[in-house]
């Protein structure tokens, strides 16, 4: 398919600000021409009507298990989890086995990703070696193999000095640091929020003062070092309120949030349902407040799912032997429609930019604008269609969402990657577009 | 409670008293040995992942004196990291068809996950740092043994309240009657979350606080495991949370001492304190079978 039209869509583009009815012409993977009507003869059609057209929705944070944990996660399962969400990039996290801390394995993700993903996949390297905190993996080869920033995610660097020298060497290769903020010895054994659900429950809580000592020295060191430090899965309050303290100061500091932690407190959680058990916890319903103050407000910069993929043998168990982490992908947009935009949070641009710019304004992936010439990655949902999810059907190979059986009001609709449709909705039918005469 | 006793909390007044009320009957020296054949054919799987002798062998005790058939399995902690999850261990057991199965587990909550998948009345024998709905009852029987009501008594509970199953499931059922509990202990093993689990709880790290009038003090066993958290040496905690001769002058005349057992004597309790005429530790044990009795007759009585 060299060239395809997305017809009379509602076309919305956070970079350049344009919100209004247009044709979109693709053609050899780029955005052609983007006008009020567009004559193409030959080209293939996309009814768009009724739905927005943006540009491809970009997720910094994802676990595709790929290598080590395949079980679980493939980068070809998760990439089209990851479409079937609307989703036309990826952020993979390093903590595969063996651990993306060299070239070589960085290498390997994107050779996989070429052949068998179904979007765009951009690895993320460890902060150190394995992950272990100590010495300092190898972050030059590493960008040069194609990293686009580097964390240590789920395994915190617990040494401030380490976490330095890696912000230093992260800032001279232009990379992004993104830190899992979890002071680990204040959390230890915890498995859940501490709060008056830990203490009913009987389950050892991780306060919330363990996410906000680890982002205060990071926006120290941030500022010591000059480096560009990114908040994995912010969820605390006390968090938000530092981030936008460092920012009014000016220093190069962002966010993301997780869905579930602006939709889910920790006293909504079923007893016990280890599809409620991530790091960082669900936390209090003041920290969720504070979470959707901090998307409206801008403190918070962009929404990625720490989708986290585990085999369901892993999850029937007693809840503290349960691993931590829950799928994401395919729910994001349907929970954000829910709790941002119809609630009357935040505009349905700025839902579009928190998936798009604001992930790329930390990245530099070259994506996540809607302009001619730009690489064709489109991601086309509509705000109104009652659906339900049922994880069954789940693209994962992960059943480890609680938002299994949840009626969402609009969703993803199709994923167009380089010009390419890779995914859409049964009900739309978009597979086969019809070709005009 | 067709579906088995997985703790106190989400029971009514109506249905802990029909159990406390049953349970008297069942009391040794109300029927002659308190036998019976109501349960006769019936099998109860007790399944304790934790040692416990005394729990275990009151539920099986009971399980007889009603002419149940009674299994016990103690599954230690090795068999279980063999490979064979909860889930498969449980499924095996219900493949049995066993009546009711009354477990004890190190986890919180691991009884409420298996209930999920199982069909089999499950009774909560102690879950990790959550509940032990039996001991409550069986508390509650022990004061009513000697108080016309639960209402208005001053209960102080001093121990590692953190960390007590017992503490939580005592705090749920005595505050359904309306008795004033004082929670006491270390600062790091009394969160102060504690005090919003229920109505009438309040919370001191003063011992002399928590005794002062009391009709009722319920010592908690140290568990020594924990003692790193609580930032004590044992000699310190003794000197601020072991319960000794001199305090008893502070709490009501006729205050009763109780302890879930085993005791430590000389950690959280002195020998004088625990063999005096106060302590009714002894009648705790004995009322322990009876209000098991009437928890199982309950569950699986027709």
């Amino acid at each position: 398919m060299e060239k395809l039209i997305l017809r009379n869509g509602r076309v919305m583009d956070p970079a350049s600000g344009l919100d209004a009815v247009r044709d979109v012409a693709i053609e050899h993977g780029r955005i052609a021409a983007i006008g009020p009507t567009i004559e193409a003869a030959g080209a293939a059609e996309l009814d768009a009507t009724g739905l927005i057209v943006a540009p491809g929705f970009i997720d910094m944070h994802v676990h595709l298990r790929e290598p080590g944990f395949e079980h679980a996660e493939t980068i070809e399962s998760g990439s089209r989890a990851a479409a079937a969400g609307g989703f036309t990039s990826i952020c993979s996290m390093p903590n595969t086995s063996p651990v993306n801390d060299n070239a070589t394995v960085t290498s390997y993700i994107i050779e996989r990703a070429e052949r068998h993903a179904v979007v765009n996949v951009f690895p993320i390297g460890a902060i150190t070696k394995e992950s272990a905190g100590e010495q300092l993996a190898a972050i030059g080869l590493m960008k040069e193999a194609g990293i686009v920033a580097i964390s240590d995610d789920g395994r915190p660097v617990m040494n401030a000095r380490v976490m330095r020298r890696a912000m230093e060497t992260a800032r001279s290769f232009g990379l992004p640091v993104i830190d899992h903020c979890e002071d680990l010895h204040l959390s230890a054994g915890g498995d859940m929020n501490e709060g008056v659900q830990s203490v009913r429950l009987g389950l050892r809580g991780i306060p919330s003062a363990s996410e906000d000592v680890m982002v205060a020295r990071d926006i120290l060191l941030a500022e010591l070092t000059g480096a560009r430090f990114h908040v994995a899965h912010i969820s605390s309050r006390h968090s938000v309120a530092m981030l936008a303290f460092a920012k009014a100061r000016g220093l190069a500091v962002s966010a993301e949030a997780t869905p579930h932690h602006f939709a889910i407190s920790d006293h909504e959680m079923p007893p016990y349902d280890s599809n409620y058990k991530m790091k960082p916890p669900l936390r209090s319903t003041c920290d969720v407040t504070a979470i959707i103050e901090g998307i409206v407000v801008g403190a918070i910069d962009a929404i990625a799912t720490d989708h986290a993929p585990h085999a369901g043998s892993e999850k029937m168990q007693e809840f503290e032997q349960c691993p931590f982490g829950i799928l994401g992908l395919e729910t994001a947009i349907g929970i954000t429609l829910e709790r941002l935009v119809h609630t009357g949070k935040i505009t349905l641009m700025r839902m579009v930019e928190l998936f798009t710019t604001g992930p790329d304004r930390v990245l530099h992936l070259n994506r996540g604008r809607l302009a001619v010439g730009a690489t064709a990655d489109v991601t086309l949902f509509d705000t109104e269609r009652v659906w339900t999810y049922d994880v069954n059907r789940s693209a994962s190979k992960s059943r480890n969402s609680p938002f299994d059986g949840h009626t969402f009001r609009g969703g993803p609709v199709a994923a167009i990657v380089n010009g390419k449709i890779v995914w859409a909705a049964d009900h739309v039918g978009l597979g086969v577009p019809t070709v005009s005469q | 409670m067709p579906g088995g006793l997985l703790g106190i909390e989400p029971l009514d007044r109506v249905e802990i008293e029909g159990i406390l009320d049953r349970a008297k009957r069942f009391q040794p020296r109300q029927t002659a040995g308190g036998r019976s054949d109501q349960l006769r054919g019936r099998m109860i799987v007790n399944l304790f992942f934790e040692a416990s002798t005394r729990t275990r062998t009151s539920f099986e005790i009971a399980a007889k004196r009603l002419g149940a058939d009674a299994i016990s399995i103690t599954a230690s902690a090795s068999s279980v990291s063999k490979g064979e999850s909860l889930v498969d261990t449980l499924n095996t057991l219900g493949a049995m068809h066993p009546d009711a199965i009354v477990m004890r587990h190190a986890a919180s909550g691991a009884p409420h996950f298996l209930a999920r998948y199982l069909p089999t009345p499950i009774i909560n024998a102690g879950d990790g740092t959550h509940e032990h709905p039996t001991q409550a009852l069986l508390d509650a029987r022990t004061i009513l043994d000697r108080r016309p009501t639960l209402e208005g008594l001053r209960v102080a509970i001093i121990g590692d309240i953190a960390h007590s199953r017992v503490a939580r499931s005592n705090m749920y059922l005595l505050s359904k009657f309306g008795a004033q509990i004082v929670l006491c202990g270390p600062a790091s093993l009394l969160p102060p979350e504690l005090a919003q689990l229920a109505p009438n709880i309040s919370l001191t790290h003063k011992m002399e606080d928590a005794i002062r009038d009391a009709d009722v003090i319920m010592m908690l066993r140290v568990q020594l495991e924990r003692q790193h958290e609580a930032a004590f040496s044992a000699n310190e905690y003794f000197q601020f949370y072991g319960l000794r001769p001199e305090h008893m002058s502070r709490a009501r005349p006729d205050a009763i001492v109780m302890h879930p057992g085993p005791i430590n004597r000389g950690r959280e309790i002195s020998s004088e304190v625990a063999d005096s005429q106060r302590s009714v530790i002894l009648n705790q044990v004995e009322n322990g079978i009876a209000v098991r009795m009437a928890v199982l007759e309950r569950i699986l009585g027709n």
